[in-house]
């Protein structure tokens, strides 16, 4: 039965292949595409309720025993990330339907996708340190491909300065891999955070977490390794960049908890207040940024690197209710975050443009496209009932007790600030009238946003206002992770608790 | 010998990081085949030199009789160079296509995916807050 934690990684990779062995152009390609990510749903489903039910389970691939071989394990967190995963991947293949056109079909957009979602699906799952450095690099192979699919100028140029650093940061992952290794012997996860804790040269050990932080700081956009980000993610066709959005940087998040909360467990106290700072520093920066841009993606980008720095610092404060309100985080911001990149989608199929200043009137034209833009909008912004807003309380609520004032004061203040950005685009795109003197070809004006395009974003923003109303649910999930974060004996039982 | 060698992934790391800040992206493919070799070596090194037998059990044990080769980084330096391999490959042709369309491999130059239109200065100028932590 523990062998259907295979089935989330094969599933896409086999539907990758199957696409490149049909040749299937078009419409077939695409049927397989969806009743693949809706198989691969139910899989990421059933893997979360049996978690939740029997709690953490492992899966020793080719009954190696651990820590010999490589594990899989699947805990809550895991558990909640393949699941938000599979929903993206279904919005957004929904949504391909209507934004890939044949060219970019033709060059293997299906396969490609569907190989970064196997990719990510992998570092979730997986329990062993190297085997999370072969995933981290299928992801990244694949993301290289679909950004610069297209070809164009501004991608290949957003494309240069996106792989290059991230390259870098998985040449710093592969060395503090290696060095962690020569310190303790092992790879496997849970087989590290008993050896860790043997090492005597505290020094060290600082010394390698440290390289771990930077190289998944990079990867997840942190003050001050961000610039890659805004760089590139507003240059690919909108669904990719929907997918990068929701769920590349939270791969670099996922692995910062797990890297903190399983591994360096003992005397971190100069990382995580590093951690700390810069969770503070990414917050502010990202909505700066957010703040001073004029183009619809560019300022989804920088809110990126902001609501970054939210559940970095739920994990740098380190408590129960922050390390929930981390995990609540990131379940709201990758629904909302990828939903608001499909919204600029459909302005820009209404509008021919994403810069804001030739925006306007879409409030006037088509209204339930601005009520499906409102509600991730103000829920990423933070109002109540909105999921953003349960998910901002817990890490201020979290950060006062623990006396953190001017943590609390500044999320406080940056949730202002994204209230702001949020207006600024509320009132250019949909408010403000149409601007004189642009004009619009006929068949722009014309048309009318498709279905599929429609329909994930309506099933996104659903999914918004449910994890809002029903917060109780959702917060009693995340403070169960928390819990088991917080006790990595769990963890460490579940994959080796034979012995 | 691991001294020796420490000195040696020292030595590359410096080398591949000053070639890496070139603004010119031939010298940083240059910078990048430079670490990855320096990061090879370095996984080679901690697991550990000092023995040089094969990693072999004579088929009367069931164990080692002496003291081997760790066998495991071997494999990791490996799949460090397949997967090396394969992204160089796909850096190279990355910036073939982007010198074609873009007409210059000086990063500087490189600015159409975020146009000097003013904007950017905006997002160094970050105000700093108080101590904390």
């Amino acid at each position: 039965m523990s062998s259907i934690l295979v089935w989330p990684i094969i599933l896409p990779f086999a539907t990758a292949v199957a696409i490149l062995l049909v040749k299937s152009k078009g419409k077939s390609a695409q049927n397989i595409v969806l009743s693949s990510a809706a198989l691969h749903a139910f899989f990421c489903g059933l893997v979360f309720f049996r978690v939740h039910h029997n709690g953490i389970f492992a899966s020793q691939i080719g009954n190696w025993p651990a820590p010999f071989g490589i594990t899989l394990v699947a805990d809550h967190l895991s558990a909640i990330m393949l699941a938000i995963t599979a929903i993206i991947n279904l919005a957004v293949v929904v949504y391909s339907r209507a934004d890939i056109g044949p060219s970019l079909a033709n060059r293997g957009y299906y396969p490609l996708l569907q190989t970064l979602v196997g990719g990510i699906c992998g570092a979730f799952l997986t329990g062993d340190l190297f085997n999370l450095y072969v995933w981290f690099e299928v992801m990244l192979m694949a993301s290289f491909g679909l950004l610069v699919l297209g070809q164009e100028r501004r991608q290949l140029d957003g494309g240069v300065k996106y792989v290059v650093i991230n390259l870098f940061s998985t040449l710093l992952l592969i060395t503090g891999i290696g060095l962690l290794y020569g310190l303790t012997g092992t790879l496997n996860m849970a087989d590290l955070h008993i050896k860790i804790q043997t090492i005597q040269d505290q020094g060290i050990l600082t010394a390698v977490a440290m390289i771990f932080m930077a190289a998944f700081g990079i990867k997840s956009a942190l003050f001050p390794l961000f610039f890659w980000l805004p760089a590139a993610y507003h240059t690919p066709p909108i669904a990719v960049s929907a997918i990068f959005a929701g769920l590349l940087t939270k791969v670099g998040v996922y692995a910062l908890i797990r890297m903190f909360t399983l591994i360096f467990t003992v005397d971190m106290q100069y990382p995580i207040t590093v951690l700390l700072i810069a969770a503070t520093l990414t917050m502010i920066t990202g909505v700066l940024g957010a703040a001073s841009h004029n183009e619809f993606r560019r300022i989804l980008s920088f809110h990126i690197i902001s609501q970054v720095g939210y559940m970095i610092l739920g994990l740098a404060l380190h408590t129960s209710l922050a390390l929930a309100g981390a995990v609540f985080y990131l379940i709201h911001h990758i629904i909302v975050k990828a939903n608001l990149f499909l919204v600029s989608g459909v302005v820009q199929k209404l509008r021919g443009s994403l810069e804001l200043s030739r925006l306007g009137g879409v409030y006037r034209t088509n209204k339930w496209v601005a009520v499906l833009f409102f509600i991730p909008a103000f829920s990423l912004a933070g109002f109540p009932p909105l999921s953003g807003f349960w998910a901002k309380m817990m890490l201020i609520r979290a950060s006062l007790d623990i006396q953190q004032y001017l943590v609390a004061g500044i999320a406080a203040a940056v949730g202002l600030l994204t209230v702001y950005s949020m207006t600024k685009i509320w009132g250019e795109v949909f408010w403000k009238p149409m601007p004189g003197g642009i004009q619009i070809d006929e068949t722009t004006l014309s048309a009318r946003p498709s279905i599929w395009m429609l329909t994930p974003i309506a099933g996104l923003a659903l999914l918004t206002v449910m994890i809002g109303l029903g917060a109780e649910t959702f917060v009693a999930i995340a403070m169960q992770t928390a819990e088991e974060l917080l006790h990595p004996e769990i963890y460490y039982n579940a994959v080796l608790g034979y012995k | 010998m691991e001294t020796l060698c420490a000195f040696l992934v020292g030595a590359m790391v410096t080398g591949s990081i000053y070639l890496m800040l070139e603004r010119n992206l031939i010298r940083f493919i240059f910078g990048l085949v430079l670490i990855s070799n320096a990061i090879n070596l370095l996984i080679f090194t901690v697991g550990g030199l000092s023995s040089n037998r094969p990693p072999l059990i004579p088929d009367t044990a069931t164990v080692p009789l002496v003291p081997m080769a760790n066998a495991l980084p071997q494999a990791l330096v490996l799949t460090a160079i397949v997967i090396g391999f394969a992204l160089l490959a796909f850096i190279f042709v990355l910036f073939y296509r982007a010198y074609q369309e873009i007409g210059t491999v000086d990063t500087e130059l490189m600015r159409f995916a975020e146009p000097n239109d003013g904007a950017e200065s905006s997002t160094h100028s970050t105000q700093k807050p108080g101590e904390q932590g």
